[in-house]
C-alpha cells in the first residue's frame, strides 16, 4: 500500500485507489482517536513543521493534534503579516528548515501554488494546507469522509457546493476529489463569485438555491469573507444572506433531509442560519473530528515513504 | 585583417524590393560591393557558405528591455546586445521602464552611448521614449527633444497610458513627428491581481486571472483615438484572438495602427501554467488555443506586421518565488528565430518571405529605420540556417538572465551571423 | 526443492484448542477474568477458537477482540510498501482484566513486544499472558509464551505454516524446509 506521489499538494490528478487508500486508513485511526489513549508510534523520531503564513487556528490545531497522536515531534512556525508573506522569504524560511533536517513540512500559504514552489526547495515530504484559492486536499479529504460515512458510498451522490467558489480552495478541491470518487458535484453562488469557465471542471452552475436544492443529498456551504462584499463582488451580506443563505426554510421545501457540512468558521445567519448549523442534518461537527483522522492517514501515509 | 568578406551560394530575401535567390554577394569595407549568382573570391578575401542559409536586411527587435540604467543585475546594454548578436538581431529598440525611465533626452543619449560602446556597436540601441514624465501617466515627457535626441518610438509600456485624455494628447503631439505611439494596451482595474489567463487552466489552479477584455478594452479605445488623431499607433505583444480582430478591422478601415506578437503568444498556450513554472509568467500572459490560432491567422494575413520578443531579463533569484509573487517576462532575443521557423514557416502558416517581413521590413518601416540589401549600400544583414536543428540550453544564453520556458525545447533555425557598421558577428554556436 | 513436513493435522489441531484452554482457565482458576485478545490475522482466528472452547467447557463467554499491530511494528520505515492498516477491535475495556493474548507463532518475539505496546495504549490490564500455538524458538528480545501449544525447534532455513480452516481450508501446522540449490546437488 502506497500513495504514487510523496506530497499531497492537491486533489488535482489524485487517483481514485490513492484516495480510497487515504479513507480507508483514516477509518483505523477514527478508531484510534475514540480510545481512552488516542497516541499510536509510527512517527515517532518523526520531526514536522507546521508552516502558517496564513493565520489559521483550526487547521493547524488539527494537523497538530493528528502529528502528536502518531507521535511526531512539532514544530509550529506562524509567520504571518504583510512583511513575511514575500516569497524570498518562503524560499529562506524553507532552505533553513531543510538545514535543521525536519522530514516534513505542513504549509499554509497566501499564493496559490506555494505549496508546488516548496517541493523544488525542500527535499521533505511537503503537505499542502491551503494555497492561496488552488487547494486545500486534506478539507477536501475530510469532507468526503464524512459524506462517505454518512451515505456510504460516493459514487452517485450528489453534492452542491455554495458560496465563493471563485476564492475557495475548499471547493476545488471538494471538485476534484469528489468527481474522481464519482460523485456529481454543483456549484450555487452569485455570478460574481463564479470563476471563469468553471463549468469546464464539469460541475453544473447553479445560481439560486431552490434551482438546486431539490437536486442533491449534500450542500458543502462556504464561508463567505467579509471584504468581498468591499471589494465589490456582491452588495451587502444582508443580501447575500437573503439569496444565497442556507436556512431551514430553504431546505424544508425540499422533502427529504439534506446532508449539510460547512469547513468553518461560520458566519452563523449569513451563509448558513443558526438552526440548520446546529440542526439534525447538520455534519458539522463530525467533519472536526473526521478532520483529525483523516490527517493522521495523509501523514502515516506519506511519513513512511522514503 | 582583411576587409573584404564573400558570402557564397547565399539565398537572399529582400522583401522591400522583391529580392528571393540564391546569390553570392562580396562586402568590403562593410559596404556591399558585388551582388552576383557567381562572385570570384579575390585573393585574401575571406569566405562564408552560405549553402541553404538565408541573407536578409538585419532584424530588429523592436521590443526588449535593456534594464540599463537601472537593473544592472537583470541585464545591461552589453549583455543584453550580445543576446541580441547570438540571436541575429542588428538592432533592438529598448523600452524606457528603467530607473530613471527614459523620458529625458539624456537618458536617450546615455543608452544610446552605452549601445555603441558595447560589442563594438555592431547591434544598434534603438531607445523608446516615455510618453509621459516617469511612466506614470500623467504629464506629457518632453516627446520634442526625445525624438530629436533619436527615441525612435514613444511608450510607457508596462504602464498603459490609462487615460483618454492624455493617450488623444500625446498622440497628437507625437503625429507632428514620424514615430509611433507604442502602447501595452492593459485595463488595469479589469487585470488587477491578475497573473495568468483569466479562464479554465486559472480556474483549475486557484490563480488570480486577467481577462481576456483588458487587452481589448484599451486596444479598441486606441484605435478610435489613432482614427480620431490621425496619429501612428502600434499595439505591442497583442495576444487574444479579439485583438487580432480589433486590429484587422481598423487596417481594413485604412486607420494608421500596427502591431507586434511575441514568439512565445503564438508558441505555448495557458496550460503551461500548470507546473506553477514562474517562467510561463508573463504580461500579457500565455492565453488558449483558440488565440494562438487566431493569432497564426493573423500573422499569415499580415493583420499582425511584426515579431518582436518582449525581451524581459529577470534574475534567478527573483524568479524563484512563488507564482505570484514572480515578476512579469522571459528573456527571448535568443529563441526568437528559432521559435518562429519551428512554429511558423515549418508549419506553413509564414513564407521565409514573410518571416523576413516580420523581422525586419516592417519593424524598421514602423521605426523609420528601413534598409535595403543592394550594392553600394552599408552591409546590415542577418544570415539563418532555416534547417539547422538545435536544442535551447538557457545556461548557454549570452544574456545575463536565463529565464526562458524553452529550455530543453528542440528548434529548428538558427542565427548564423550577423553582419553592420563593417563588422562581422558570427555565432560560434552554429554548426551547419 | 523444498521439503514439507506435517507436524499436526486437523485432528491435533482441536485436541491442542482444547489443551489450551484447559491450561489458561486451570491458570486463572476459571474465566471469569479474562478478556482474549488476538493478533491479526491468525491469532485472531485462534483466540476465536479458545473462546469458543471456554464456552463450551465452562459456559463463560470470555470477552474477545482482535488487534492490530501494523502501526507498532519497528520494521515500518524504509519499507517500499506499507502494510494496509487494518482495525483495532476490542470493544471491551480491558483494565483490570487478565488478558490472554494469543498469536499463531513465536518467532522472534518483536510481534508480541508490538502487541503489548499496543495493549498498553489500550488500558491498564491486571496481567497479559501470552498464549501461542507454536513456538519456534530464535527469540531476539526476552520474551516467553505463558501457555504453548507445541514446542517445533527449527533452523533458519525453515518456516512453519500454520493454516487454518478459516482461511486456508484446512486446520494443520507445517514444517517447511527451505533447500539451498548447492545443497541439492
Amino acid at each position: 500500500m502506497k500513495l504514487a506521489s510523496r506530497h499531497l499538494l492537491g486533489l488535482d490528478g489524485v487517483s481514485h485507489d490513492d484516495i480510497e487508500l487515504i479513507l480507508d486508513t483514516a477509518v483505523t485511526f477514527k478508531e484510534i482517536l475514540n480510545r481512552p489513549i488516542k497516541k499510536v508510534p509510527p512517527l515517532q523520531g518523526k520531526t514536522i513543521v507546521n508552516l502558517f503564513f496564513e493565520n489559521s487556528t483550526r487547521t493547524r490545531i488539527s494537523f497538530e493534534l493528528a502529528q502528536r497522536r502518531l507521535s511526531a515531534d512539532v514544530v509550529n512556525f506562524a509567520a504571518s503579516g504583510s512583511s513575511v508573506t514575500k516569497g524570498e522569504t518562503l524560499k529562506d524560511t524553507a532552505r533553513n528548515i531543510e538545514a535543521m533536517k525536519i522530514d516534513m513540512v505542513v504549509i499554509r500559504h497566501a499564493s496559490a501554488g506555494a505549496a508546488h514552489f516548496l517541493t523544488k526547495v525542500v527535499k521533505a515530504n511537503v503537505i499542502n494546507a491551503g494555497d492561496g484559492c488552488h487547494e486545500h486536499p486534506t478539507q477536501g479529504l475530510l469532507d468526503m469522509y464524512t459524506l462517505r460515512e454518512k451515505f456510504g458510498s460516493l459514487k452517485g451522490l450528489r453534492v452542491c457546493i455554495v458560496g465563493d467558489i471563485l476564492n475557495s480552495r475548499v471547493a476545488r478541491s471538494n471538485i476534484f476529489g469528489l468527481q474522481t470518487m464519482g460523485a456529481e458535484v454543483s456549484v450555487c453562488g452569485p455570478s460574481t463569485l463564479m470563476p471563469l469557465e468553471i463549468e469546464r471542471l464539469g460541475v453544473k452552475v447553479f445560481h439560486h438555491l431552490d434551482d438546486v436544492l431539490p437536486q442533491v443529498d449534500a450542500v458543502n456551504v462556504l464561508r463567505i469573507q467579509m471584504e468581498r462584499s468591499a471589494a465589490g463582488l456582491f452588495p451587502s451580506l444582508r443580501e447575500y444572506h437573503r439569496f444565497f443563505g442556507v436556512t431551514s426554510e430553504r431546505l424544508n421545501k425540499v422533502n427529504r433531509p439534506i446532508a449539510v457540512l460547512h469547513p468553518g468558521p461560520i458566519n452563523r445567519d449569513v451563509e448558513l442560519s443558526a438552526d440548520v448549523a446546529d440542526g439534525p442534518h447538520s455534519l458539522i461537527l463530525e467533519q472536526v473530528l473526521n478532520g483529525v483522522a483523516v490527517r493522521m492517514a495523509v501523514l502515516y501515509l506519506l511519513g513512511l515513504s522514503e | 585583417m582583411s576587409n573584404a568578406i564573400l558570402l557564397q551560394q547565399g539565398r537572399l530575401i529582400d522583401p522591400s524590393n522583391g529580392t528571393d535567390r540564391v546569390v553570392d554577394i562580396l562586402i568590403e569595407n562593410g559596404i556591399i560591393r558585388t551582388i552576383g549568382s557567381r562572385v570570384e573570391p579575390q585573393e585574401g578575401c575571406e569566405v562564408l557558405a552560405c549553402e541553404g542559409k538565408v541573407i536578409a536586411p538585419g532584424f530588429v527587435d523592436m521590443h526588449v528591455h535593456l534594464r540599463e540604467p537601472g537593473y544592472e543585475h537583470k541585464e545591461t546594454i552589453a549583455t543584453g546586445t550580445l543576446a541580441a548578436a547570438y540571436g541575429g538581431f542588428t538592432a533592438v529598440c529598448c523600452m524606457p521602464n528603467t530607473n530613471p525611465a527614459i523620458d529625458d533626452e539624456s537618458i536617450v543619449q546615455f543608452v544610446q552611448s552605452q549601445g555603441k560602446k558595447s560589442n563594438h556597436g555592431i547591434v544598434d540601441v534603438f531607445p523608446v521614449g516615455a510618453v509621459t514624465k516617469g511612466r506614470d501617466g500623467k504629464l506629457m515627457a518632453p516627446i520634442s527633444e526625445l525624438v530629436q535626441a533619436g527615441a525612435v518610438g514613444l511608450s510607457d509600456d508596462g504602464a498603459p497610458v490609462h487615460d483618454a485624455g492624455i493617450m488623444r494628447r500625446a498622440m497628437e503631439y507625437a503625429s507632428m513627428y514620424d514615430v509611433p505611439i507604442i502602447q501595452h494596451c492593459e485595463d488595469v482595474p479589469l487585470a488587477k491581481g491578475g497573473v495568468m489567463n483569466e479562464g479554465e487552466t486559472a480556474t483549475r489552479l486557484g490563480l488570480p486571472g486577467i481577462p481576456n477584455v483588458a487587452e481589448e478594452v484599451m486596444l479598441a479605445r486606441d484605435v478610435m483615438l489613432a482614427e480620431f488623431t490621425r496619429a501612428r499607433y502600434h499595439a505591442a505583444h497583442v495576444s487574444t484572438a479579439g485583438s487580432v480582430a480589433l486590429m484587422r478591422e481598423a487596417k481594413r478601415k485604412k486607420i494608421g495602427v500596427t502591431c507586434e506578437v511575441t514568439p512565445h503568444h503564438f508558441t505555448l498556450t495557458d496550460k503551461e501554467v500548470s507546473s506553477y513554472d514562474t517562467n510561463t509568467k508573463m504580461n500579457p500572459p500565455l492565453r488558449t488555443q483558440a488565440d494562438v490560432d487566431a493569432i497564426k491567422e493573423g500573422l499569415r494575413d499580415g493583420t499582425i506586421d511584426v515579431i518582436a520578443t518582449d525581451h524581459a531579463p529577470h534574475s534567478l533569484d527573483e524568479k524563484d518565488v512563488d507564482y505570484i509573487q514572480a515578476p512579469f517576462g522571459i528573456v527571448g532575443l535568443e529563441t526568437a528565430i528559432g521559435l518562429a521557423v519551428t512554429e511558423l514557416v515549418e508549419t506553413g502558416v509564414l513564407t521565409l518571405t514573410q518571416l523576413v517581413e516580420k523581422f525586419s521590413t516592417n519593424p524598421r518601416k514602423i521605426i523609420g529605420k528601413a534598409i535595403v540589401v543592394a550594392e553600394g549600400q552599408v552591409a546590415n544583414l542577418t544570415v539563418f540556417d532555416p534547417s539547422a536543428q538545435w536544442t535551447v540550453d538557457c545556461a548557454e544564453f549570452h544574456s545575463k538572465s536565463k529565464n526562458s520556458p524553452f529550455n530543453g525545447a528542440r528548434l529548428k533555425g538558427k542565427s548564423v551571423a550577423i553582419f553592420n557598421h563593417g563588422r562581422i558577428f558570427i555565432n560560434e554556436h552554429y554548426s551547419g | 526443492m523444498d521439503t514439507t513436513q506435517s507436524i499436526i493435522d486437523a485432528k491435533g489441531f482441536e485436541r491442542t484448542i482444547t489443551r489450551l484452554s484447559h491450561e489458561i482457565l486451570e491458570r486463572n482458576k476459571g474465566a471469569e477474568t479474562l478478556g482474549i485478545v488476538g493478533i491479526r490475522t491468525r491469532g485472531d482466528y485462534l483466540a476465536r477458537r479458545i473462546a469458543q472452547a471456554i464456552l463450551e467447557g465452562e459456559q463463560v463467554a470470555v470477552p474477545f477482540g482482535t488487534l492490530d499491530i501494523t502501526l507498532y511494528r519497528d520494521d515500518l520505515r524504509g519499507r517500499l510498501s506499507q502494510p494496509m492498516l487494518k482495525t483495532t477491535d476490542i470493544l471491551y475495556d480491558i483494565t483490570g482484566k487478565n488478558i490472554i493474548l494469543v498469536d499463531d507463532v513465536l518467532f522472534t518475539g518483536r510481534t508480541i513486544r508490538s502487541a503489548l505496546n499496543a495493549l498498553m495504549d489500550l488500558g491498564r490490564p491486571a496481567s497479559i499472558q501470552l498464549a501461542v500455538f507454536v513456538d519456534r524458538g530464535h527469540r531476539e528480545l526476552p520474551i516467553k509464551a505463558d501457555f504453548v501449544g507445541k514446542n517445533i525447534p527449527t533452523s533458519n532455513d525453515q518456516e512453519i505454516r500454520v493454516l487454518m480452516a478459516e482461511t486456508d481450508h484446512e486446520d494443520a501446522v507445517l514444517l517447511i524446509t527451505h533447500q539451498q540449490e548447492g545443497d541439492a546437488q
